[in-house]
C-alpha cells in the first residue's frame, strides 16, 4: 500500500461571486520512503497542493472534491482535532522562510519540547533529551546550548536545520518541504539538501519537495510532478523527465535554463505568462503559449495519457514525438 | 598588453556602516567599566575593479558579501568611506547631487523587485515619461510620447497599455517596464542588481534575452549583480567573486568556469545543483559567512577554508595575477598548496 494516495483532488477558492479552481483533478501516489518533487512556476498550485495535503487550507480555500488517503485515512474528511494528532506527528511540513516558521519569542528548546509534549506523554527533561538527539542528527554543534537560544540568535542555515530537526521530532512518515532552501545561499542550500536526503534515506521517510528549481528536483527526488495552472501536466521518473521531457511546457521550462544555451546566445524563452486562475483558458491551459498548438487544444482539455515512460496531459504528444524522431533521422 | 580605457574604474573602494550612531549607543559595559566603543559593519573592503566599454561584469557572491553595496556606491546612492570611483576618466564619488545629474543620464540602475521600484500611483506612461522629460527638457510633448512608445515596443510591452498602473501587470512585465524606464534616457552603462531573481524560470529567460538584446543593439555596458551562477556563465564577460566584502577572484567568465582557483570559488561552483548529474560532488564548507562587524585579521575566508594555515589567519592575501589572466587573492594558490 502506498503511503499517500491522492485521487482527483479539486481545491477551489470562493470569491465574491464565483469560485476559482486552484487545483484541478490532481492524482498521484507516494510509496513509503519515496522522494517526490513538485515543480512549476508561481501560481501553478504547488504550495496549495502542500497545504491541502496537510489539511491547512483556510477560507476562502476549500477541498471541493477528491480524496487524500494517508496510510488509509482520508485527510480531506478529517476534523481539526483528528488532524492535530496527525500533523507534526505522522506528517510534518517545512516552509520556505525559517524566520517566519519559528516563534521569535520562544527559545528553540521551548518550541521543541512543546511539540513533543503535545503528542507524547513525556516529562520535560525527557523531551529535552530527545530534542538534543534530534539537533545532533542535523549536525548542530553544541545542541544543549542551542535549546536556550532564540531564533534571532542563529543564522539562516542553522534555523533551517532546526526546522528540519523539529519536523523529524516525532519520526513522521512523510515530510512536505515547500521551497525549503529558496531563501538560503547556494553553499548553505547544498548542505541542507544533502542533510535532508540523508535523513530521508536513513529513516525511510517519504518526502514531497515543492520547488521551482529543476536542478534541486533533479538531485533530490526519484519521481517528479510538473504542475501548470492547477493541473499536473507531466509525471514520471525524475531522470526521465529531465532527460527526455514530453510535455511542451516541461520542454520549454528546461530549455529556458541558461545552461541549456551557449553563453551569450539568445535563451529559448516561453512566450507569454501563466494564466491567472480566474481566467484559465478552456481546453489545454498551456495552449496560448504552446508552439505546437492545434485547434482542438483550444477547446478540449487533454486527458492524461501514458506515453513511453511518463504520464503526460497533451493532445499533441504523439505528433511531437514523431516530429522529433524525424528531425533526428534527417 | 594595452587594455582599452575602462569606462568604470574602481580603486581601493571601501564602505563601512556605523552601527552605533548616538553617543549613548557607543557606551558599552566591559568588565564592569563603561567604555566608549563604536562598532562598524565592514561591507566593502579595498575593492578594485575595471569595466571596459561593452563588457558585462558580473559580481557574484552570497548574501551579505557586499554586492549590492558596490552597486549602490557606483550609482552614487551611497558615499564611499575610502577609495575612488572614476567613470569615463572623471572621478565621480565625491560629486554633489547636482554634479551627479548629467551622469544619471549615462548610468541607470535596475533593481531586484519590480513591485517596489515602480511607483504604484503612477501610470506606466507617467513613470516612463518622467526621466525622458527630466533629462531632455527641450523635447516636445509628442517627441516624449514617441520615445516612450519606442522603448515600450523594444521591451515587448504593448504601448497601448501605457495608461495602466503597475499592479495591472505581471512580475515579468513589470521588470521589463523597469528596464524600459532605464532605457528611455539612452544610457551607456546599466547597473542591474539581481534583476531576475524575483522572476519565474520562463520569465527569467524573457528578461535576460531583453537585456542581451539591449546590450547588442545599444552597445550597453553592464554591471550585473547576481547570486545565480548559471546566469553569470551565460551573461557575463567577466566575473568578480566577492566574499565578505573582498574580491577573492576576478577573471574572464570562461576561465573562471573552466578553472576556478580560489577555494571559495571552487566551493561555490560545486554547490550549484546540476540538472543532469545524479550524485553531485559538492565541496562542503565549514560553518557560514562570519559577520562583517569584526573582520578577521587574515583572509576573510580562512574560517571556512579547508586549505587554511597560520599565514591565512594573520595575513590578508593580495590579489595576484595568474598565468591565465585571473586575479586571485589566496595564499594557498600563491604558494601552490592547492595543486596535486
Amino acid at each position: 500500500m502506498s503511503l499517500l494516495s491522492v485521487r482527483d483532488l479539486c481545491v477551489k477558492f470562493a470569491m465574491r461571486d464565483n469560485t476559482v479552481t486552484a487545483l484541478n483533478q490532481i492524482s498521484f501516489d507516494l510509496a513509503k520512503g519515496e522522494r517526490l518533487g513538485i515543480v512549476g512556476e508561481s501560481g501553478a498550485g504547488k504550495s496549495i497542493t502542500g497545504f491541502a495535503l496537510m489539511n491547512l487550507l483556510s477560507r476562502p480555500g476549500f477541498v471541493d472534491s477528491g480524496n487524500i488517503l494517508f496510510q488509509g485515512d482520508d485527510i480531506a474528511q478529517m476534523s481539526d482535532a483528528q488532524m492535530r494528532r496527525i500533523r507534526g506527528n505522522r506528517m510534518a511540513m517545512i516552509f520556505q522562510d525559517p524566520m517566519v516558521t519559528l516563534n521569535p519569542v520562544l527559545t528553540i528548546g521551548q518550541q521543541m519540547v512543546e511539540t513533543l509534549m503535545a503528542h507524547r506523554k513525556l516529562s520535560k527533561s525527557e523531551a529535552e533529551q530527545i530534542a538534543i538527539v534530534k539537533l545532533r542528527e542535523v549536525y548542530i554543534p553544541s545542541p544543549a546550548e542551542r535549546l536556550k537560544q532564540y531564533p534571532h540568535e542563529l543564522s539562516g542555515g542553522m534555523r533551517q536545520r532546526i526546522i528540519i530537526a523539529i519536523a523529524l521530532l516525532l519520526d513522521p512518515q512523510l515530510i512536505i518541504a515547500d521551497e525549503p532552501t529558496t531563501a538560503l545561499d547556494v553553499t548553505i542550500q547544498a548542505d541542507i539538501m544533502e542533510l535532508l536526503l540523508e535523513l530521508c534515506e536513513t529513516n525511510k521517510v517519504g518526502l514531497i519537495l515543492i520547488t521551482h528549481d529543476l536542478g534541486v528536483v533533479s538531485q533530490m527526488t526519484e519521481r517528479t510532478l510538473v504542475m501548470y495552472a492547477g493541473r499536473i501536466i507531466e509525471a514520471g521518473r525524475t531522470r526521465e523527465i529531465i532527460n527526455d521531457p514530453q510535455h511542451p511546457y516541461t520542454q520549454g521550462l528546461i530549455n529556458a535554463l541558461p545552461q541549456q544555451t551557449a553563453p551569450g546566445q539568445r535563451l529559448k524563452q516561453i512566450p507569454g505568462n501563466m494564466p491567472s486562475l480566474t481566467a484559465i483558458p478552456s481546453g489545454c491551459p498551456f495552449a496560448p503559449r504552446c508552439e505546437y498548438v492545434q485547434d482542438h487544444c483550444r477547446t478540449d482539455a487533454p486527458e492524461t495519457v501514458k506515453y513511453t515512460h511518463v504520464e503526460v496531459a497533451c493532445h499533441e504528444v504523439n505528433r511531437l514525438h514523431s516530429d522529433k524522431a524525424e528531425e533526428m533521422t534527417r | 598588453m594595452t587594455a582599452p580605457q575602462p569606462l568604470l574604474d574602481i580603486r581601493n573602494l571601501e564602505k563601512r556602516f556605523e552601527l552605533d550612531r548616538g553617543f549613548l549607543e557607543t557606551l558599552k559595559l566591559r568588565g564592569g567599566k563603561l567604555v566608549q566603543e563604536k562598532r562598524e559593519v565592514h561591507a566593502v573592503n579595498d575593492i578594485s575593479l575595471q569595466v571596459a566599454p561593452g563588457e558585462a561584469l558580473c559580481v557574484v557572491g552570497e548574501s551579505g558579501c557586499g554586492k549590492s553595496t558596490v552597486a549602490r556606491l557606483i550609482a552614487g546612492l551611497l558615499t564611499p568611506s575610502a577609495g575612488e570611483i572614476h567613470y569615463g576618466g572623471d572621478r565621480i564619488d565625491n560629486r554633489s547631487r547636482r554634479a551627479m545629474m548629467p551622469l544619471r543620464k549615462k548610468m541607470q540602475m535596475i533593481f531586484q523587485n519590480p513591485y517596489a521600484s515602480l511607483n504604484p500611483r503612477m501610470t506606466i506612461q507617467q513613470a516612463l515619461e518622467e526621466p525622458v522629460r527630466y533629462h531632455n527638457p527641450t523635447l516636445s510633448q509628442g517627441e516624449v510620447r514617441d520615445k516612450v512608445a519606442d522603448v515600450m515596443r523594444a521591451v515587448g510591452v504593448d504601448p497601448s497599455w501605457a495608461g495602466r498602473y503597475p499592479h495591472e501587470f505581471s512580475g515579468g512585465q513589470r521588470q521589463r517596464i523597469a528596464i524600459a524606464r532605464a532605457l528611455t534616457v539612452d544610457p551607456e552603462f546599466i547597473i542591474a542588481d539581481e534583476p531576475i531573481s524575483a522572476l519565474d524560470v520562463s520569465i527569467q529567460a524573457q528578461v535576460l534575452n531583453l537585456m542581451l538584446e539591449a546590450k547588442e543593439e545599444r552597445g550597453l555596458t553592464y554591471l550585473f549583480i547576481t547570486h545565480d551562477l548559471s546566469v553569470v556563465q551565460h551573461f557575463g564577460t567577466k566575473v568578480a567573486v566577492l566574499y565578505l566584502g573582498s574580491v577573492c577572484e576576478l577573471s574572464d567568465t570562461a576561465t573562471l568556469f573552466e578553472n576556478p582557483k580560489h577555494p571559495y570559488t571552487q566551493a561555490l561552483l560545486s554547490a550549484v545543483p546540476q540538472l543532469k548529474d545524479d550524485h553531485p560532488n559538492h565541496i562542503r564548507l565549514r560553518g557560514e559567512i562570519p559577520t562583517p562587524i569584526n573582520l578577521p585579521p587574515g583572509c576573510p575566508f580562512e574560517s571556512r577554508c579547508a586549505h587554511a594555515n597560520s599565514r591565512c589567519q594573520s595575513e590578508q592575501p593580495r590579489p595576484l595575477l595568474q598565468p591565465d589572466g585571473a586575479l586571485v587573492a589566496c595564499h594557498a594558490v600563491e604558494e601552490g598548496r592547492l595543486d596535486g
